[in-house]
């Protein structure tokens, strides 16, 4: 592979090798010098023209662990801000020959763009609200080490996916690993054409969440208030907010993060033993530490068929 | 072709085109013919072998090619004034002589917009320098296409302008469509409407359906289009109005548009080469070559508009040729201007993808391509003797590659960039004169 632009393009094969190569860095991270020598002398960009914490601070400390030197690039303060092109700023950046540039935009397909304007391999971190495949992977990550497979589950992915690069990356990497996936949320934040293209289910309400093996929760940005898209927090609140009453004891729930503790989830469960919050953010760092591996160095050494599958473990709802 | 469009002098054509199919569908006319042109008039078209030619013509022998009227463009923008890097009079009109056209008109939402005389007056004084077709221009309804006062629309006709049009926005305001609409008994000339609720396109940037659900992009629905068509077409009938509606993109707007003509309003309609053969699938690969207003729809809306243009409620083809500049096309898709260049493609396009492909007869095509002055008062180009030569010899199975050789327009924003078309122009004549040869194809010179 020599970019990650989306999980839509992305094959079953290429998914699986990335998240194995994930299960070994995890095996590092529990060293006491976390840090491997993969790619020393190399150079990795984050051009972030968005603000973001933990996808940034992931990204960075991922590459660190790899050895590579980093650059980070905010819009803030940079060209950027001058009234530079993208593709201008691009060419300044493949000027210091990066490995890889690992770029967040605004913009839906600006990693694309960037991919076909410079040598070094490109990382989708988000563009616009089209795509965030590492959040995917990192998602599916989280789940196979918890329960073994996708295979068969049922995933509810809950709240505002019209607005959500998350939601449209996770269905389709939790479809591609052979999981169920149900979009859920008002009626003006889920569009029932996604489903159609995507052959995900449509629901308007939580009817039906009880038979979820996980609860994916996105995040509700208070400005849809103001844009007619809910008539209030309040009744997104009542509808739609996982809470324990809503949350079974056999459910899992994630959620991308930030939380708005209180609109899209009540704090008890946010802290519940069911909570895969803080894991998702573990696995972030082992996951964006296998992508840019895969696309470093992955070309002669990662195979798809090195090695055993794994076993399964037994899944959460099913008899042991 | 009429006082009301503009164009540099150009010495009147001698021509002979010998034994070319010449094909006049409003005439009912498909015969190979020695076409005659002299002194700029069509003076012939004798059986093959007859007539007689001009001393010093040129010739062309047309075994194999076509003849047909030229073709008219209801809709392009030419950039002049002030955005010159993206076009000019004189680029866009020899795109416009490439594409077969011998007369287009120029919409007004430049920059500054043509919303007084002086400013008409300076751009047609300037076509009569550069313009290698005859072309008219339409002024804005609103001054600074602000969407609240009018223009001096009655000045403004005096000045020559061909019509009236907000063309890039739409009137949003029905009060001040009215106004404008009662307006035109007084000032007459056809008021042209780009159709859209600003309140529903929102900042959409293509079609609101799968594709846009998929991609995350902001959409615009087709009731954005269909509404204010529906709406329009109401204040023009209630007010006894003439308007004609551009750029056709949805099923539901052929729908209104056929319900208001059968309730009798004096209404016209245009639909673009792109609407008819490409659907919001293109968009996929996010490349801002797709990205237009209105945007490419759904096949269901492809075919409404070809089933339009075929029983007659689509009264004619519009390229909505609209250059720009490649920094401002080379950007994500949702920063990306709006619009896509036509005039060079728009035959061969609808030839190679609609005739050839069986899904329209040429001669519809060729009765709609030609229709684009009608609205406007333009009557279409006839092969007949006595006519002003307005005319295009084409090759129609001469294939081609979309901008291979480059492109006559300044700007190459093409959404058919990269095509292999069939069927090329190789010679357009306008108002009478030569506008354009192809440049591998020699003349000859009759002895």
């Amino acid at each position: 592979m020599k970019h990650l632009l989306g999980i839509d393009s992305l094959s079953r094969a290429d998914a699986e090798r990335i998240l194995e190569r994930a299960e070994s860095f995890a095996e590092v991270g529990r060293r006491d010098i976390k840090k491997v020598p993969t790619l020393r002398g190399r150079t990795i960009v984050n051009l972030f023209y968005e603000s973001s914490t933990r996808t940034l601070s992931s990204f960075e400390i991922a590459a660190k662990r790899l050895s590579a030197d980093v650059v980070s690039i905010k819009s803030a303060g940079s060209s950027v801000d001058k009234g530079e092109s993208l593709k201008d700023t691009v060419a300044t950046l493949t000027a210091y020959d990066p490995a890889a540039i690992v770029i967040r935009s605004p913009h839906a397909g600006a990693a694309a763009l960037v991919a076909g304007w410079t040598d070094a391999s490109v990382v989708n971190a988000g563009d616009g609200k089209h795509e965030h495949p590492s959040q995917a992977l990192l998602d599916v990550y989280t789940l196979r080490a918890r329960l073994g497979s996708l295979e068969g589950l049922k995933i509810w992915i809950v709240g505002d996916v019209l607005h959500s690069r998350v939601a449209r990356s996770c269905l389709h990497a939790f479809g591609l690993m052979g999981a169920e996936v149900t979009l859920c949320g008002p009626p003006t934040l889920v569009p029932p054409e996604l489903g159609a293209a995507t052959g995900c289910a449509i629901a308007y309400d939580l009817d039906g969440l009880e038979s979820a093996d996980v609860i994916y929760a996105l995040r509700m940005q208070r400005e849809r208030m103001g844009e007619s898209f809910v008539p209030s927090l309040r009744e997104y609140v009542t509808r739609y907010q996982i809470d324990s009453r809503r949350l079974g004891p056999r459910q899992l729930l994630m959620h991308p993060g930030p939380v708005n503790r209180g609109i899209e989830l009540s704090p008890e469960v946010i802290d519940s033993s069911q909570s895969l919050i803080t894991t998702q953010v573990e696995s972030g760092l082992v996951v964006r530490m296998a992508i840019l591996y895969e696309l470093l160095a992955g070309s002669e050494r990662a195979r798809p068929d090195r090695g055993p599958a794994p076993a399964e473990p037994p899944r959460i709802g099913q008899p042991a | 072709m009429s006082a009301a469009l503009a164009s540099r002098a150009a010495e009147p054509a001698d021509l002979v085109i010998r034994g070319a199919r010449l094909l006049d569908p409003r005439q009912e006319l498909d015969a190979v013919r020695n076409l005659i042109v002299r002194g700029g008039e069509i003076a012939e078209l004798a059986e093959p072998g007859a007539g007689t030619e001009p001393e010093g013509a040129e010739v062309v022998e047309g075994e194999g090619m076509l003849v047909v009227p030229a073709f008219v463009d209801p809709h392009v923008h030419l950039r002049v004034p002030g955005q010159e890097h993206k076009e000019d009079l004189e680029t866009g009109t020899r795109a416009a002589a490439a594409g077969g056209y011998c007369a287009v008109v120029a919409m007004a939402n430049t920059s500054p917009p043509v919303d007084s005389a002086s400013i008409l007056g300076s751009l047609r004084e300037l076509a009569e320098q550069e313009a290698a077709v005859p072309t008219g221009f339409l002024a804005t309804v609103t001054r600074g296409i602000g969407g609240e006062e009018l223009t001096e629309m009655a000045e403004l006709r005096d000045a020559g302008a061909l019509g009236f049009s907000d063309d890039g926005l739409p009137i949003a305001s029905a009060r001040v469509l009215r106004r404008a609409l009662q307006y035109q008994r007084l000032a007459d000339g056809v008021i042209a409407l780009h159709e859209e609720d600003p309140e529903l396109s929102g900042d959409g940037v293509m079609h609101e359906g799968e594709v846009s659900a998929v991609l995350g992009l902001a959409g615009i629905p087709a009731a954005s289009e269909a509404t204010t068509i529906a709406r329009d077409c109401a204040l023009a009938r209630e007010e006894g109005a003439r308007v004609h509606v551009q750029h056709l993109s949805a099923r539901a707007s052929v729908e209104a548009i056929a319900a208001a003509k059968a309730a009798g309003t004096s209404v016209t309609c245009e639909a673009t080469p792109h609407h008819l053969v490409l659907t919001d699938e293109a968009v996929r690969s996010l490349d801002a070559r797709f990205k237009m207003n209105p945007p490419l729809r759904t096949e269901d809306d492809r075919a409404a508009l070809l089933e339009g243009l075929r029983d007659g409620t689509i009264d004619c083809v519009a390229t909505d040729h609209a250059p720009h500049a490649i920094e401002e096309k080379e950007v994500p898709f949702e920063e990306a201007a709006m619009g896509v260049t036509g005039l060079e493609t728009a035959f061969a396009v609808l030839h190679t993808d609609l005739v050839l492909a069986g899904t329209l007869p040429l001669e519809l095509v060729l009765e709609r391509l030609t229709a684009g002055g009608e609205p406007f008062g333009i009557p279409a180009p006839r092969l007949e003797p006595g006519a002003a030569a307005n005319l295009t010899l084409i090759d129609p199975a001469q294939e081609w590659t979309v901008g291979e050789d480059g492109y006559e327009s300044r700007s190459e924003n093409s959404c058919f960039a990269g095509r292999n078309l069939t069927g090329r122009v190789l010679l357009t004549v306008a108002g009478g004169a030569v506008a354009y040869r192809q440049r591998s194809f020699a003349l000859g010179v009759a002895e």
